[in-house]
């Protein structure tokens, strides 16, 4: 028996294929959103760390290859196992339906994905690739660093380097109500999707039992909230006007009415 | 819910009607008038088919045998839920106080594609055996009787072993999955053996035998949501399916990498 056979054709392979890009997944999101919680600090952070991840050149490819593998094999493994379980039912489904013990995140799992994956793309769309509100993309607006920007040691950007202002294009973006509720909306149903999705890979590879299930099931709930609570506050701060660009971006000078400087030239 | 235990109920069931397998089926309603709180469904059926008989109609086809409780051959979802409204209690042993007077009991077989039925209330479960078949049992010594001590166990792991042997093999596991799974009583079979040492030379054969076997036959997989463990009659933890979790990929770990047998010559390349 072939290991990558019963990893890609059982239903406990596939469901264990499911569990680790999950997995993979969720290390990505609560990355990407400590990463992009640096909206609240000075221009500095956020650009020199966009900055530094752009440059990264073939290695930035290489991840973004292996998380779009990652998404496509989490993709397959769902549609896979939910057309097989819709088929095992049978020809007739049952007069009259019971829930017993399913929780109702894991109720929503199939259509929470299904929005979620929509949401990517348009996330994608809107502040990777720009198609979405070209016109406040972020190579459109120009950032001079102030300061040497650092991370654990390593020189993300030098100061008076120009770099693409991802902070005003963070903020302009999420002036606007529609494109903020969307991305709240779309959060949610992300943490709904952890909510089961965390619990439920830890049974699947088989490290769970009832005498941690009450602890596993705090600790996840405790982790959901934190990542709901953190995708609120980006959207949510900027739309309401508790937090305001700050002075010099192209974000605070389109606020005041003033033209935007033209993007520098800079590899 | 319960009603008092003196007073005589009348009830309407709504039973699904299914000449064979290959027939159409649909729900008809019959009454059950004045019935002993204290009977109980199957007995409530038995009633019902006698009337049924006395003016010439086809009664109605119910699985049933021991009627204690421990045979798994009754398999009716009542009002959504396999073996009734009660936990840990198959259909056998529920009985008509728990149901309001004048209530509509709906009353379904078990349904998935693995277990077709083959007429009213009864579902073909032989799916069960053939993954049976596919590795749920041990190679034994045979011969003279082994001294009864020989193999020690510890308390713990043979308590163990027993929860997971409790399961009758009734099938109101697929029967209350949302994707007609079979995992808990496939966990339930790999571990009452795999948990001891009898079972440890075909421990991975096993698994990934009856997992196959589980998923040839069209079974649906499991999405975590506990729905069998909340309607098993014996009350098998989920934590069993973890477990053949576990076992499955270190099974499929260990036959990927085991060395390479020697050459059919004796070796000596």
């Amino acid at each position: 028996m072939s290991l990558i056979g019963n990893l890609f054709t059982s239903s406990i392979g596939r469901k264990f294929i499911m569990a680790i890009t999950g997995l993979v997944l969720v290390g990505f999101v609560f990355g990407h959103l400590v990463g992009n919680l640096q909206i609240f600090l000075s221009p500095d952070h956020i650009n020199g760390y966009a900055h530094f991840l752009q440059g990264l050149g073939p290695a930035l490819w290489l991840v973004r290859l292996v998380l779009l593998a990652t998404v496509a094999l989490h993709i397959w493994a769902a549609v896979v196992l939910t057309l097989e379980s819709r088929a095992a039912r049978g020809p007739n489904d049952y007069g009259v339906k019971k829930w017993l013990h399913a929780t109702w995140a894991s109720r929503a799992m199939r259509w929470s994905g299904v929005i979620v994956f929509f949401f990517i793309l348009y996330h994608l769309a809107h502040f990777t690739l720009g198609i979405a509100d070209h016109e406040n993309f972020k190579s459109n607006f120009n950032w001079t660093m102030q300061h040497d920007a650092k991370e654990l040691g390593i020189t993300l950007a030098k100061q008076g380097e120009g770099v693409h202002d991802v902070y005003s294009m963070i903020f302009i973006g999420f002036q606007n109500p529609i494109v903020s509720i969307f991305y709240i909306i779309a959060t949610s149903l992300l943490s709904v999707h952890l909510l089961h999705g965390i619990e439920s890979l830890f049974q699947t590879i088989g490290w769970r039992n009832g005498t941690w299930a009450c602890c596993l099931r705090k600790a996840v709930t405790g982790l959901v909230v934190l990542y709901f609570l953190g995708n609120l506050i980006i959207p949510g701060a900027i739309l309401t006007g508790i937090a305001e660009p700050a002075a010099g971006s192209a974000a605070a000078l389109k606020a005041a009415g003033q033209s935007v400087t033209a993007p520098a030239a800079h590899n | 819910m319960v009603a008092e235990t003196s007073k005589n109920i009348s009830v309407t069931i709504r039973v699904w009607r299914q000449p064979a397998t290959d027939q159409p089926g649909k729900f008809v309603d019959y009454p059950a008038k004045d019935l002993n709180p204290n009977m109980s469904l199957l007995e409530m059926l038995d009633v019902v088919n006698d009337q049924l008989e006395r003016i010439g109609e086809d009664p109605i086809a119910f699985a049933h045998d021991c009627r204690e409780g421990i045979c798994g051959t009754c398999s009716l979802v009542i009002d959504g839920k396999p073996h009734g409204p009660h936990h840990g209690v198959a259909s056998c042993q529920t009985y008509m106080r728990s149901f309001e007077d004048n209530s509509i009991i709906t009353i379904e077989p078990f349904r998935a594609k693995p277990f077709p039925v083959i007429k009213d209330l009864i579902s073909d479960r032989s799916a069960f055996d053939k993954i049976q078949q596919a590795g749920g049992f041990i190679s034994i010594r045979t011969g003279s009787a082994q001294d009864a001590n020989a193999t020690p166990i510890p308390k713990e792991v043979a308590d163990l072993a027993m929860d997971a042997a409790q399961c009758i093999g009734c099938g109101a596991c697929v029967a209350a999955c949302k994707n007609a799974s079979a995992m808990l009583f496939v966990s339930a079979k790999v571990s009452q053996l795999g948990l001891l040492p009898q079972g440890q030379p075909e421990r991975d054969t096993r698994v990934l035998n009856m997992v196959a076997k589980m998923d040839e036959l069209g079974f649906g997989s499991c999405t975590n949501q506990y729905e069998c463990s909340a309607a098993c009659p014996k009350l098998i933890s989920h934590d069993f399916i973890a477990r053949m979790n576990r076992d499955y990929i270190a099974a499929s770990f260990r036959s990927a990498f085991k060395p390479t047998p020697a050459a059919g010559s004796g070796g000596g390349a």
